[in-house]
């Protein structure tokens, strides 16, 4: 176990999760492959944190740093959850190819 | 040499990706729900191989519980039965092509690049406690903050259209 192996499955988690922003059609599953990619992030602050050649507050920043990527993600899901619903309210789909009326 | 830590460390990773994969072609949006669960519980596990158990269970807590719980509700909420044709859009080659240019060029950046490394050490609950509560009380704080102000806008954002209907 080392810091590439940590980078590795960082790069191919991120891969991954893009394809789902990119590929899929439901607003929630897009959603679920951003955590998807917030999530390879956080595997990538601990794998240098863990392993790096740094100082030790500088190392502990990392873990910090990890605690803050979690709580942003939270606020962000529930946000863009709400803003979901209210969509769902109005126009009935949550098909983000339906979804264009910023389309001039 | 392969050592019981390599061991763990392949499952949790299969269990990433296993989970991820899941996400991404799962053809039922319950089951990529679950794939995200097993992503991020697979992520716990990573955060305690690596000593950070503090960060293992805020992980369990906030991305197994809240957020998994979260999802399934807007899944519950917004209607099921459109699901089944919502799953990919034709865009598919596009994006495979896309992800693949962005694994290859984050594989060959991490492989072509060398990190001086040291050995394995974590951070034990006490220690980030202290970092967290005072060089990093500020930011702290102020995460606490946006929380609370996204709660409040999610709550505004919903009820509103319940005043109209």
């Amino acid at each position: 176990m080392e810091l590439i192996h940590f980078q590795l499955l960082a790069a191919i988690l991120f891969s991954i999760g893009l394809y789902g922003v990119l590929a899929r059609r439901s607003a929630v599953l897009i959603l679920m492959s951003i955590e998807l990619m917030l999530n390879a992030v956080n595997i990538n602050i601990i794998g240098y944190a863990s392993f790096g050649n740094f100082s030790n507050s500088f190392s502990a920043f990392g873990h910090v740093l990890i605690v803050f990527v979690i709580t942003i993600a939270a606020a962000e899901l529930a946000l863009a959850i709400a803003i979901l619903l209210r969509l769902y309210r109005n126009k009935s789909t949550v098909n983000v190819d339906e979804i264009n009326i910023l389309k001039g | 040499m392969i050592d019981s830590t390599e061991i763990l460390f392949y499952f949790v990773a299969g269990m990433i990706l296993f989970g991820a994969a899941g996400v991404v072609l799962s053809r039922n949006i319950v089951y990529a729900a679950v794939g995200l669960l097993f992503a991020m519980l697979g992520t716990a596990g990573l955060f305690i191989l690596v000593f950070a158990e503090f960060l293992a269970l805020v992980q369990v807590l906030i991305y197994g519980g809240a957020v998994v719980v979260l999802i399934l509700f807007a899944i519950m909420l917004t209607k099921v039965e459109d699901f089944r044709t919502l799953t990919d859009n034709g865009q598919q080659v596009v994006a495979c092509f896309l992800s693949l240019l962005v694994a290859v060029t984050l594989v060959m950046a991490t492989l072509t690049t060398s990190i001086e490394q040291t050995i394995l050490r974590g951070l034990g609950i006490q220690e980030l406690g202290i970092v967290l509560f005072s060089d990093w009380a500020v930011p702290f704080e102020i995460a606490s903050l946006v929380l609370l102000i996204a709660l409040i806008g999610s709550v505004v954002l919903v009820k509103r259209g319940e005043d109209r209907d």
